[in-house]
């Protein structure tokens, strides 16, 4: 005797027990803190902060920890939580030529004021499985390494490899716009065509890494007219300042880590204007250093239309890229085919059985 | 060939029109007037601007200046240089067609030949399936394209069907003006006669006026009653097809008539 | 869940969200963008419905949620316990008694009632985005009203199949001007939004688009007149409550493939079977 299904509400709570069980673990494994993912998987990290858009370390490794290491799930909570934040202000936008660097390079220039400075990077590693991190058995002492005292920040703000092209009027000006208008908040509005570049960089700063790689990559391989040089890439801290109405004046509340990324791209001139160097940007939460690149790569792939470029290939395409850089969006519809469908289904079965009843009947074409 | 105008008004009346690209110039002060059931012709060679003025008449271009008096069905004169775009795209679907050079341009090569000459219908409302199929079939008829094709994809087309096609496409409406660019451009030689004669019967059976852009002058002398002959974005001259072709005045248009080829 | 607002959402968002519903009920079957917020749930699981639920809930509304037309389907039964825990309002599974009926791809068989509020789960909200997938172009042909390639679609099929293949988020035009995507409904269920008493809520979190048909509003699936709209019929009844007028699910109850036919409507084929519950 049939008896429509029920207990969805039983399933459901077991499915959370087997996962908080899953997520733990073999119990005899000490537990992994916040703390030790947010210091020793600190790029797990940096990315989830910046597609989380959200700078807190230690609320990013929880969101790691609760998503068993899933970083598109983790993404997901942190944004999750962010929606559920009161908002109190704007800051001023941060000024990274104020910043202290801890890494800077270019590849534009051999040599250059301030130097070039490498930092922590796994630029010029060999990529060979180091054994030695494997570390001990469970309960046992690791060897401490000797640690190298952080060098000290450098002191003089370092100009800018663009700031020195644009003083000889060979890349193009950059001004910000002096209108007063706020500047619009995707998480608060709907993205809207056209839309401007601040809301451009909006999306690609949220956009998934892996996504804006292969389209960063396709514009390198010929899906692009566009060569570009790292003209600097730049990491370390820059204060975030907010001017409370009470005080009238700025004060810095919180100091955070920025990669930031400026591409050179091959120049540009027409009849009326002379040739000049055109720019790409990225910004990006931590060390991502990556994902400042890429993004550089399609927002100048994406300023086409204000450049006078024939939009081409598919990192031109500002509605394909901005519709669809977004992994908890993209992940959610993915994984939403999950869902019952049957009756959907149904219908279709319901059809399919009627076209070919019907074909079978009609007079052949 | 001269056709009476059939109102005191001219279908269209172009005065000054002018296309600027930055310092180049597209098209210089032109102007016209085009009357009910005639056809005009615009020759010239590669960048002679008339393109340009094409393109700004269908509203493909923005014009950089003058103006383009087009008198509607209801008797209303409107400058289609200055309409706003929802007015100039319902035009577009109704009143004009644009035959383009390369028909894959102008079809739907997605869906069937019928469901392409039906479309115009069911933008204006036409909603019985079997009047719509009737229509089609009867305008493939008119085109010379078999009517059994009539649920073929166009991807199964030769050319010269694809354009006949096109041609179906825009004029199942009834249009009263219709842009032409290149009509022949994309086809074989002994394909383009059948098509010239095709359109010559149908702009006559159907009492439509044309604007056809052509660099061939034998089109022109088979398709159009007046030429502008154009020169690096101007009109150096204009008259009866018959006349400027054989009498030709400014020494530009006899270089191009003394340059065809003699079949 | 101590911490958060009543429905989980700000004030601030609320009053965003029934803003856009206000226009869009001003506007029957247009497209509001609106500022849609990262919920607790994935996008593509009814954050859209849960957003414009959260958005019109108040303390004495009665609540039901259905998936496929049931109230126990797991995803039904997740934002039921949502809003259970956000707001603390009564749920039932009685359509009936129901002020605010949250639906994911089912209309409920049991007629609703003026004061009643259905919000639908849109996956995707735009009809012609199998057509254009530019949002700035299917944008311009709404506004222009250029509908004629949505009935290219139907000829197609009617030149090619003998009939419509559409089977469910059958497209419909609404007051007689916006064509509209009823969210994945089979197109039995299309006939109960014509002059539907309750006010019809859709939202479609993802796509960042609200859309209402108010009230006694008509609403007319697309065809042509040689070829009219028809819904989906069965040879069989309910093999549970003898139904011959409702959606049937299909279920198969043996290896040999063996199946029978109930009610997708839960709460109808229960009622049916047990009307002095």
């Amino acid at each position: 005797m049939y008896v429509a299904v029920k207990g969805g509400e039983r399933a459901i709570e077991e499915a959370h027990r087997l996962l908080a069980d899953a997520r733990r673990g073999d119990p005899a494994v000490p537990e992994i803190t916040l703390r030790q993912i947010e210091q020793q998987l600190a790029l797990a990290v940096d990315r989830v902060m910046t597609e989380g858009s959200v700078f807190d370390r230690e609320l990013a490794a929880l969101a790691i920890k609760q998503a068993r290491g899933d970083l598109f799930e983790a993404v997901f909570l942190l944004r999750a939580y962010r929606t559920t934040l009161p908002r109190f202000g704007a800051s001023e936008p941060i000024d990274t030529s104020d910043m202290t660097i801890r890494r800077r390079i270019s590849a534009t220039f051999k040599d250059l004021p301030g130097g070039q400075i490498l930092g922590p990077t796994f630029d010029y590693t060999h990529r060979l499985l180091d054994f030695d991190l494997a570390g001990p058995d469970p309960g046992g002492e690791t060897p401490s390494r000797q640690a190298t005292p952080p060098a000290d920040p450098l002191d003089e703000p370092i100009p800018r490899v663009v700031d020195l092209l644009d003083r000889e009027g060979l890349i193009e000006a950059e001004e910000p716009d002096d209108d007063g208008e706020p500047v619009g908040d995707l998480t608060r509005e709907p993205l809207r065509f056209p839309c401007g570049r601040a809301a451009r960089l909006q999306n690609l700063a949220r956009g998934d890494e892996g996504f804006l790689l292969a389209l960063g990559y396709s514009t390198q391989r010929g899906y692009g007219r566009n060569h570009p040089f790292a003209g600097e890439i730049r990491l370390g801290e820059v204060d975030v300042e907010l001017s409370p109405e009470e005080l009238g004046f700025p004060i810095a509340i919180a100091s955070i880590t920025v990669t930031e990324c400026q591409m050179v791209n091959q120049f540009k001139g027409s009849a009326s204007a002379p040739a000049q160097f055109t720019r790409g940007y990225g910004l990006a939460f931590g060390e991502s250093e990556r994902k400042a690149m890429v993004m550089a790569l399609v927002d100048r792939a994406l300023r086409c239309a204000e450049l006078g470029e024939e939009p081409v290939s598919p990192a031109q395409d500002e509605e394909f890229v901005l519709y669809h850089s977004d992994n908890v969006e993209a992940s959610g519809f993915v994984q939403h085919l999950k869902l019952p469908h049957y009756v959907d289904f149904q219908s279709e079965l319901v059809l399919v059985r009627n076209l070919r009843a019907a074909a079978g009947t009609r007079p052949a074409a | 060939m001269t056709p009476m105008p059939m109102t005191q008004v001219p279908l269209l009346a172009v005065r000054g029109l002018t296309k600027r690209y930055g310092e180049r110039v597209g098209c210089l002060d032109v102007g016209f007037d085009l009357w009910s059931g005639e056809v005009l012709g615009l020759v010239g060679e590669s960048g002679s601007g008339k393109t340009s003025v094409l393109q700004c008449l269908a509203g493909r271009l923005e014009a950089t200046a003058g103006c383009a008096d087009f008198f509607q069905r209801d008797g209303t004169i409107v400058d289609i240089l200055r309409l706003p775009e929802a007015p100039r795209r319902r035009l577009a679907r109704t009143d004009w067609a644009m035959v383009q050079q390369n028909p894959r341009d102008g079809l739907r090569m997605g869906v069937t030949a019928g469901a392409n000459v039906g479309e115009r219908l069911m933008a204006v409302g036409e909603r019985h399936y079997g009047r719509i199929r009737r229509e089609a079939l009867d305008w493939l008829g008119q085109v010379e394209i078999p009517q059994d094709r009539i649920d073929d994809l166009p991807g199964t087309f030769s050319g010269g069907m694809l354009q006949r096609l096109q041609i179906a496409r825009c004029l199942v409406t009834r249009p009263r003006l219709v842009f032409m660019d290149e009509p022949t451009g994309a086809l074989d030689v002994s394909v383009q006669a059948r098509l010239l004669d095709l359109l010559r019967g149908l702009v006559a059976d159907l009492g439509l006026s044309a604007i056809v852009v052509t660099h061939d002058l034998a089109v022109a002398r088979l398709l159009a009653h007046r030429l502008l002959v154009m020169k690096d974005g101007e009109v150096i001259e204009s008259g009866l097809t018959d006349q400027v072709l054989d009498d030709p005045q400014h020494p530009y248009t006899q270089l191009l008539v003394s340059s065809v080829l003699q079949p | 869940m101590s911490g958060y607002n009543f429905a989980y959402l700000d004030e601030q968002t609320k009053r965003m969200i029934r803003r856009a519903i206000l226009k869009a009920v001003a506007i029957p079957g247009y497209q509001v963008p609106f500022g849609s917020r990262e919920m607790p749930l994935s996008y593509g699981w009814g954050t859209g419905g849960v957003q414009v639920t959260a958005s019109v809930i108040g303390p004495e509304d009665v609540l039901k949620v259905i998936d496929q037309g049931a109230d126990d389907t797991t995803n039904a039964v997740s934002i039921r316990q949502f809003f259970a825990r956000t707001t603390g309002v009564k749920t039932t599974t009685r359509t009936d008694r129901a002020t605010l009926i949250q639906t994911r791809h089912r209309i409920p068989e049991t007629p609703l009632r003026e004061g009643q509020i259905m919000v639908f789960q849109v996956p995707i909200p735009e009809p012609l985005r199998w057509l254009e997938p530019r949002e700035s172009e299917t944008r311009k042909i709404h506004a222009l009203e250029e509908y004629g390639a949505m009935h290219v679609r139907l000829y197609e099929d009617i030149t090619l199949h003998g009939r419509v293949a559409t089977a469910y988020d059958y497209p419909v035009r609404v007051n007689g001007r916006y064509v509209m995507r009823p969210s994945p409904i089979p197109k039995f269920d299309n006939p109960k939004l014509d002059r539907n008493p309750a006010l019809l809520l859709f939202g479609a979190g993802r796509e960042k688009r609200i859309y209402a048909v108010p009230s006694w509003t008509s609403v007319k699936s697309l065809d042509f007149k040689d070829h009219p709209f028809t819904i989906e019929k069965w040879e069989q009844s309910c093999a549970l409550c003898g139904a011959g007028d409702s959606f049937l699910d299909e279920v198969i109850v043996d290896d040999k493939g063996g199946r029978m036919f109930v009610c997708s409507d839960t709460d109808y084929c229960a009622r049916r079977r047990e009307p002095t519950r």
